[in-house]
């Protein structure tokens, strides 16, 4: 499962991160790393870019990106 | 022998203000109050100058200690010593010591967010490479309290090798006694501890810095592994086997971008030291966060955003529409003085139509842009420009360019030429120099007066449903002005500029109340900057298209005016001569404007333009108005002998029966809709031009700008006209 796929409310661990593909390193720089705890935020119309959580700091994601970001959900659809 | 007596007194009770001898920057990420911490510190003591070579204006101010005074140096917030964007480039620049003809900070006052700490805990890692005395402030301290983060400030200490650590809320002014204490230690002091978190970059940068022999210090040698293709790793390659340099590389940073594995590391450490040193209270949910997050969701969202912008748009016209009629007035009034006192000639025109005419032109566009900024910096200060830049990127990915692009587009309704220098925080080059040729196409205050003019003259004051056409047609120019600059961001982004598709990746701030001295500060730069950039251009070239239109001086004209004038006396007396004096001195400056420089250069290209639909009158007045679009109506004015200050609905009645020769009106609706159409495309503002030349440091583009949009002005006036006249016929 990947970041894309995370729903409104729903957390998840990031385990893996494709660090080679192109502007995901600047999400690495921002904290978007392996191990840490994200929760998906609020998105603009149509669901992308959208906004995920790291320890409080929202970050904008786009779709592109976000199926970078391997994931495991921690908690149920809210 | 006696004691000598001494007494000291701190300097700050007798007021003595001590020249700087230390220079600190300050630095931090974006958003942390480091700018609000930053004015806090230095009051209204500060000062605004570039640095040598580099188009970003260097912020500084003076910072009054007990015994000493420091230097502050106010830097862009940045997230990392990577530099993705100029602003952050020239950020990282002046921490590192790497901008000629400026010495490095003496020390660093690093600016850590208490609600963001894990992203400033990140940059704080990056700049301990460096080894130079810093202190830390801890600022939205209260907010961390009211959003119940309870930090150990002991701990974070204890994980950072015991470097000063100063908690302050830099609204209020609390913590700032110690802060100072600090900063005044900081001189002298001992460098920081080594960072913890990637021990192994941390002694490989030692060793190799050792190998260098001092011809790179250690974060350099830092900087030139992260960032292979940079000039410090052309000197590491230099003075050591680049075999072995590429296989330290790989050794630290696998066959991942080396600021990946960086990042992994760094924030593994600061994920475990918050875990030891950041307590969350669960939130309580209350009533101001839910409705915040309701309208955060993407509907609301994007319909509060049009809807306050239109807000701002309308409190814009309506709020500086009296202000600007004001200085109109002071400047006609002003003008109208200076020639009673001075004789008649070149001198008194000089003052009246160029000086002070020209000046006024300057500042007659300050309330709007001071107000729109106004507006622009509380918006961005309070967090919703990011929110702004989120919501819109979708559209804007359609042309090619980001989110971040909105910014300086939204600011180039006011003026091109601050809405310019804004590009700056768009990482990619092609990105950026995109969004600075798409910007001059919005509808700036200077277009404003012509199509005002050309609108009341020629549109009917009619209702069309529920709108008024008047309305629609200025609407249908702003969207006009929006379309192009899309169009051409997207045509440029396939053609010239083409590259990878931009990336967007930014951190979301939320929603905050603007510091109001922040907000001051920050407006009163913008205006400086405005009044220096473009406000010394329109002056200059007021100045010269005056000169322009006043030479060569017939004398004849004056000397049939005066006997024009006895004639007009032996048969009128009262209002009606006043009357017939009035328009035969119109007559006669129009006709002196007639044989002038502009007017024969207008008559020189009138079959250029003859096509578009324009007599020798309108093309003086476009080539007036090439330099600074603003003085057209003023042109239009004077060339159609109703003086240049004349009441708008006496120039609106020249233009209506303005005619060709053989009878024909000249301003038909196809030609006054061609002319629209080409001030709205037309690049007609040297400031503009300039700024373009500065920003991207070359001539390219400012002169690809000019010769594009005057060819798509032109055009487009001509198919307009041209199938128009047909359509009508």
């Amino acid at each position: 499962m990947t970041l894309r796929e995370l729903r409104p409310g729903q957390s998840a661990l990031i385990h893996e991160v494709d660090a080679n593909q192109p502007g995901v390193v600047r999400l690495m720089v921002l904290g978007l790393i392996e191990g840490v705890e994200v929760q998906y935020q609020n998105s603009a119309i149509g669901g992308d870019p959208m906004e995920v959580s790291v320890f409080g700091t929202a970050i904008s994601v786009r779709k592109q990106q976000a199926d970078c970001f391997q994931i495991s959900p921690i908690s149920p659809n809210v | 022998m006696s004691e000598p007596i001494t007494a000291s007194v701190p300097v700050s009770e007798i007021g003595i203000r001590r020249r700087a001898a230390t220079s600190i920057a300050v630095i931090g990420n974006p958003n942390s109050g480091k700018s609000t911490l930053f004015n806090r510190l230095t009051g209204l003591r500060q000062t605004t100058g570039n640095y040598p070579g580099v188009t970003v204006e260097k912020h500084s101010g003076t910072v009054q200690l007990n015994d000493s005074a420091l230097e502050l140096v106010d830097l862009p917030g940045i997230y990392c010593l990577g530099g993705f964007s100029a602003d952050e480039r020239i950020a990282v620049d002046v921490v590192l010591g790497r901008v000629d003809g400026t010495a490095p900070p003496d020390g660093l006052l690093v600016v850590l967010d208490a609600t963001h700490l894990y992203q400033g805990l990140y940059l704080l890692q990056q700049l301990m490479e460096m080894q130079v005395p810093l202190v830390v402030a801890l600022t939205m301290t209260d907010v961390a309290i009211s959003n119940g983060i309870d930090i150990s400030i002991e701990v974070l200490q204890r994980h950072l090798g015991g470097i000063q650590i100063c908690p302050v809320v830099a609204t209020t002014g609390r913590g700032l006694d110690g802060l100072k204490a600090a900063l005044e230690a900081v001189t002298g002091a001992t460098a920081p501890a080594l960072p913890e978190s990637w021990p192994e970059l941390s002694t490989t940068a030692d060793d190799l810095a050792g190998k260098m022999g001092g011809h790179l210090p250690r974060i350099d040698v830092i900087q030139a592994l992260i960032h292979p293709e940079s000039k410090r790793a052309a000197v590491l390659d230099k003075h050591l086997d680049p075999e072995t340099i590429s296989q330290i590389r790989t050794r630290l940073f696998g066959d991942e971008p080396p600021q990946a594995a960086e990042a992994r590391h760094r924030y593994s450490w600061v994920r475990s030291v918050l875990r030891e040193a950041q307590r969350q209270a669960p939130l309580l949910d209350r009533f101001g966060a839910r409705t915040l997050r309701w309208f955060n969701r993407p509907w609301p969202a994007t319909i509060m955003f049009f809807a306050v912008m239109a807000l701002v748009f309308q409190a814009v016209f309506s709020w500086a529409t009296p202000m600007m009629d004001g200085i109109d007035s002071a400047a006609t009034l002003l003008a109208d003085q200076v020639s009673s006192l001075l004789p008649p000639g070149a001198l008194s025109s000089f003052i009246t139509d160029g000086v002070i005419a020209g000046v006024g032109s300057v500042i007659v566009f300050l309330p709007q842009i001071l107000i729109l900024f106004l507006f622009i910096i509380v918006l961005e200060d309070s967090g919703f420009l990011a929110r702004a830049a989120f919501l819109m990127d979708r559209i804007m990915r359609s042309v090619g360019l980001s989110g971040q692009s909105v910014i300086p587009m939204l600011s180039s309704f006011a003026c091109a030429v601050p809405a310019i220098m804004a590009t700056r925080v768009i990482p990619n080059r092609r990105d950026r120099i995109a969004t600075i040729l798409a910007a001059p196409f919005m509808t700036c205050s200077a277009r404003l007066p012509v199509y005002a003019l050309l609108i009341a003259a020629f549109v009917p004051d009619e209702s069309v449903g529920w709108f008024n056409l008047q309305g629609l047609v200025l609407l249908g120019l702003y969207l006009l002005g929006i379309l192009g600059g899309l169009l051409t961001a997207w045509m440029l982004k396939r053609s010239a500029l083409r590259g990878p598709k931009p990336h967007f990746a930014l951190a979301l701030p939320e929603f905050r109340w603007p510091n109001l001295q922040t907000v001051f500060i920050k407006l009163m730069d913008r205006a400086r900057i405005f009044l220096k950039r473009a406000g010394t251009v329109i002056f200059t070239v007021a100045i010269i298209v005056w000169a322009l239109a006043y030479f060569p001086r017939s004398v004849d004209i004056p000397l049939r005016l005066s006997s024009d004038i006895s004639q007009a006396e032996l048969t009128l007396v009262g209002e009606s001569l006043e009357a017939e004096k009035k328009r035969l001195e119109n007559t006669a400056a129009a006709d002196q404007l007639a044989q002038s420089y502009l007017g024969r250069a207008g008559r020189l290209v009138e079959p250029v333009f003859a096509p578009l639909g324009w007599d020798w009158r309108v093309s003086a007045a476009v080539i007036a108005g090439f330099p600074a679009r603003e003085v057209v109506v003023a042109v239009m004015g004077t060339i159609y002998a109703v003086g240049a200050e004349a009441e708008e609905s006496s120039l609106t009645e020249k233009l209506r029966s303005a005619q060709w020769p053989d009878g024909r009106p000249i301003f038909n609706l196809p030609m006054v809709l061609g002319l629209l159409l080409f001030y709205a495309w037309c690049l007609q503002c040297a400031a503009t031009i300039a700024i373009i030349r500065r920003e991207t440091n070359s001539w390219r583009w400012p002169v690809l700008a000019w010769t594009y949009m005057t060819t798509i002005g032109y055009v487009g006036a001509l198919l307009i006209f041209q199938l128009g006249t047909r359509m009508i016929t």
